[in-house]
């Protein structure tokens, strides 16, 4: 184990499945000799040449579905968006051609495509560059999403998106890319549909996604003096989705809060709360919660980007509130 | 590339032909009888494109096609029976009933899909040549597209970025004046789509498409330079459609009863068998031969087919996935 951030440790399991798979290559604006807008693929230019790191123009619905053919004929494309805002303008490619592909072809045709790109709100990054869109992929047979939370499973899960032969919208959030943390050396592949239980705890079962792991984990910290228990669920896959340890957890505390950045209306956190009514409705003691980010386009002044995401006063005030019922 | 082709290939590019003007009469039967359960795009009038492309084509070069693209299926080799059994909705159909006329897929020769949606096979073209490129195959990744996809944005990035990478790629352009009924004289204020390839500094050749030996030579030089890594040609085929856009649709109100009678005298299976038996008056028997030969093939291929059976519900939700679940 060794300590280094989130984007060092993707750059790894980049970079190793790179020499051991000659089919991998990456597309995008400025990953070739600039090494990528968040050094993504810092020195891999040097190794492997224009062709595997292969800078394109702006034009991301021509990549996509240059890289949809690719994958169609023996390659296995990296399409790196730097902002994942940037996929929009790829939809069509991607929701009727990449992800129906091996459906269409009863399944003789694989889509070996790993989509990845920067989410989240941030940084001032204002509202053509702090999408997440998670939910938008999760509704789509055909897709894989990852949404990894710390750099040790950032490692693992775009390893695995290496190896798999489906299509993976693999999402990191930009708060995340420069936090450190311990990453195992070699080579591993994190399972994908395995949530992770990152805390354990009896009182209340919190659903964390991607960027509210931490402050999850940050909260319950505190929230520990005061004897309240809490259990973290991170997911880390929304498709596939592991529900059964959600439902364990929520067995055992019979309280759950959802915790997403992202839109409530439609999104990942009112599939588990259906989900959870509907295999688990006798295990709740309290309707569950849902804290999320307020349904409107990311403005960019620090006093409105803040209020748009829940901060921790309004977390531990969820928290208190679901205990009280 | 001005010689004739020897015998062997002329009678190989007559069974095409008839191959694929067989089938879509049988198709059109068969719509009328009600054995097609949804849409129905016939190639007639346009099949010495499809046959003059495809002949230069090995089984592992990629064909990616569109909304009218039975012709290409069965040019590529698609046995006729899998063709109609697909639009039968069975399960011996090529793509085992999933896809229907818009989804022919059969990956193993190279069939890519055809497609529900204009302009992606552009960019999947360029994403074959691409692998082919990489992986150093030697393959040719071939798009056929109508005049309806050239003002689609698919269409230049596509072209675009098989030029600037110098991709193995042919782009065929079957312009049959009316992409529906919009007329192409409407949709474009340049009448000519061959000229575009300037814009791309690709060579760009303009042919009678209903012409199949014009259409060989042509696609045969493309296919040479692809090989020998000059990069993409675009081809524009200039053709006519002498049925409705669709079975069952009508055909009148956008172009004239003379404009289609004009088009139907200079039918491409009649001027190939013109110009063979004027060439050579001892050929009749063998093209007589061929074409019952052909008609046989294309009668047991629909018995076959109304006799498959449907398959599985049970099925409907396989190989979404790699890996099921």
């Amino acid at each position: 184990m060794r300590e280094m951030t989130f984007s060092q440790a993707t750059h790894e399991a980049l970079s190793d499945a790179m020499a051991e798979d000659p089919t991998i290559f990456v597309v995008g604006e400025g990953i070739g000799p600039r090494g990528g807008n968040f050094n993504t693929t810092v020195g891999l230019y040097e190794k492997y040449g224009p062709m595997r790191l292969c800078d394109t123009p702006i034009c991301e619905r021509g990549f996509i579905g240059l890289c949809t053919g690719a994958a169609m004929t023996g390659a296995r494309p990296v399409v790196d968006f730097m902002f994942i805002d940037f996929i929009l303008d790829g939809m069509g490619e991607l929701i009727n051609q990449t992800a129906k592909m091996q459906y269409m072809s009863s399944g003789r045709l694989r889509m070996p495509m790993l989509l990845r790109g920067c989410i989240g709100i941030g940084n001032s990054a204002a509202t053509h560059h702090s999408g997440s869109y998670y939910s938008i992929f999760t509704h789509i047979p055909g897709f894989r999403v990852a949404l990894p939370s710390n750099p040790a499973d950032a490692k693992g899960l775009l390893a695995s998106a290496l190896k798999t032969d489906d299509p993976v919208i693999f999402l990191e959030h930009k708060i995340l890319l420069s936090q450190k943390g311990l990453v195992p050396e070699g080579r591993y592949e994190t399972p994908f549909g395995q949530a992770s239980v990152v805390r354990e705890g009896t009182d209340l079962t919190v659903v964390a996604l991607t960027v509210m792991v931490k402050r999850a984990l940050d909260i319950a910290g505190q929230l520990a003096s005061e004897g309240i228990s809490a259990e973290i669920i991170d997911p880390r896959t929304v498709a596939p989705l592991d529900m059964d340890t959600i439902l364990a957890s929520v067995n055992k505390t019979g309280r759950v809060l959802i915790l997403d950045e992202t839109f409530m209306p439609c999104g990942i956190g009112a599939e588990i709360a259906a989900q959870v009514v509907d295999r688990a409705f006798d295990d709740l003691d309290a309707p569950i919660r849902r804290l999320n980010g307020e349904h409107v386009p990311t403005p960019y002044s620090p006093s409105l980007e803040r209020a748009i995401v829940p901060d921790n006063d309004r977390i531990v005030r969820e928290i208190r509130a679901l205990l009280a019922e | 590339m001005n010689e004739f082709p020897d015998d062997e290939q002329l009678f190989s590019l007559y069974r095409t032909l008839l191959t694929i003007r067989y089938t879509e009469e049988q198709l059109a039967r068969s719509f009328l009888a009600g054995l097609v359960h949804g849409a129905c795009h016939t190639y007639v009038g346009e099949e010495a494109v499809a046959t003059g492309v495809c002949a230069h084509l090995r089984r592992d070069d990629s064909v990616f096609s569109t909304h009218r693209g039975h012709g290409h299926a069965l040019a590529k080799g698609v046995p006729p029976r899998e063709v109609i059994a697909e639009l039968f909705g069975r399960e011996t159909g090529c793509s085992r009933g999933r896809g229907g006329s818009m989804h022919l897929f059969s990956p193993e020769i190279g069939m890519m899909g055809t497609s529900g949606i204009v302009g992606p096979c552009i960019l999947q073209a360029a994403g074959a040549g691409f692998s082919a490129k990489l992986l150093g195959t030697n393959r040719v990744g071939t798009a056929f597209f109508g005049d309806g996809a050239v003002n689609n944005g698919a269409f230049h990035e596509g072209l675009n970025l098989a030029a600037i990478y110098q991709l193995p790629v042919l782009f065929v352009c079957e312009n049959n004046l009316y992409a529906t009924e919009i007329a192409f004289s409407y949709a474009s204020k340049n009448p000519s789509v061959a000229s575009r390839a300037q814009a791309y500094n690709m060579p760009g050749i303009e042919v009678d498409g209903n012409d199949v030996l014009a259409v060989y030579r042509a696609a045969g030089e493309a296919v040479r330079r692809a090989r020998a890594g000059e990069g993409p040609t675009l081809i524009e085929c200039k053709t006519y459609r002498t049925r409705a856009h669709a079975e069952g649709m009508r055909d009148a109100g956008y172009r004239t009863v003379e404009e289609i009678e004009s088009w139907k005298q200079r039918d491409p299976i009649k001027m190939f068998r013109e110009r063979l038996t004027t060439r050579n008056a001892a050929v009749v028997s063998v093209l007589d031969a061929i074409e019952a030969q052909v008609r046989a093939t294309v009668s047991e291929a629909a018995v076959f087919a109304e006799k498959s059976p449907y398959p599985d519900g049970n099925t409907a939700a396989t190989h979404i996935y790699s890996m099921e679940g």
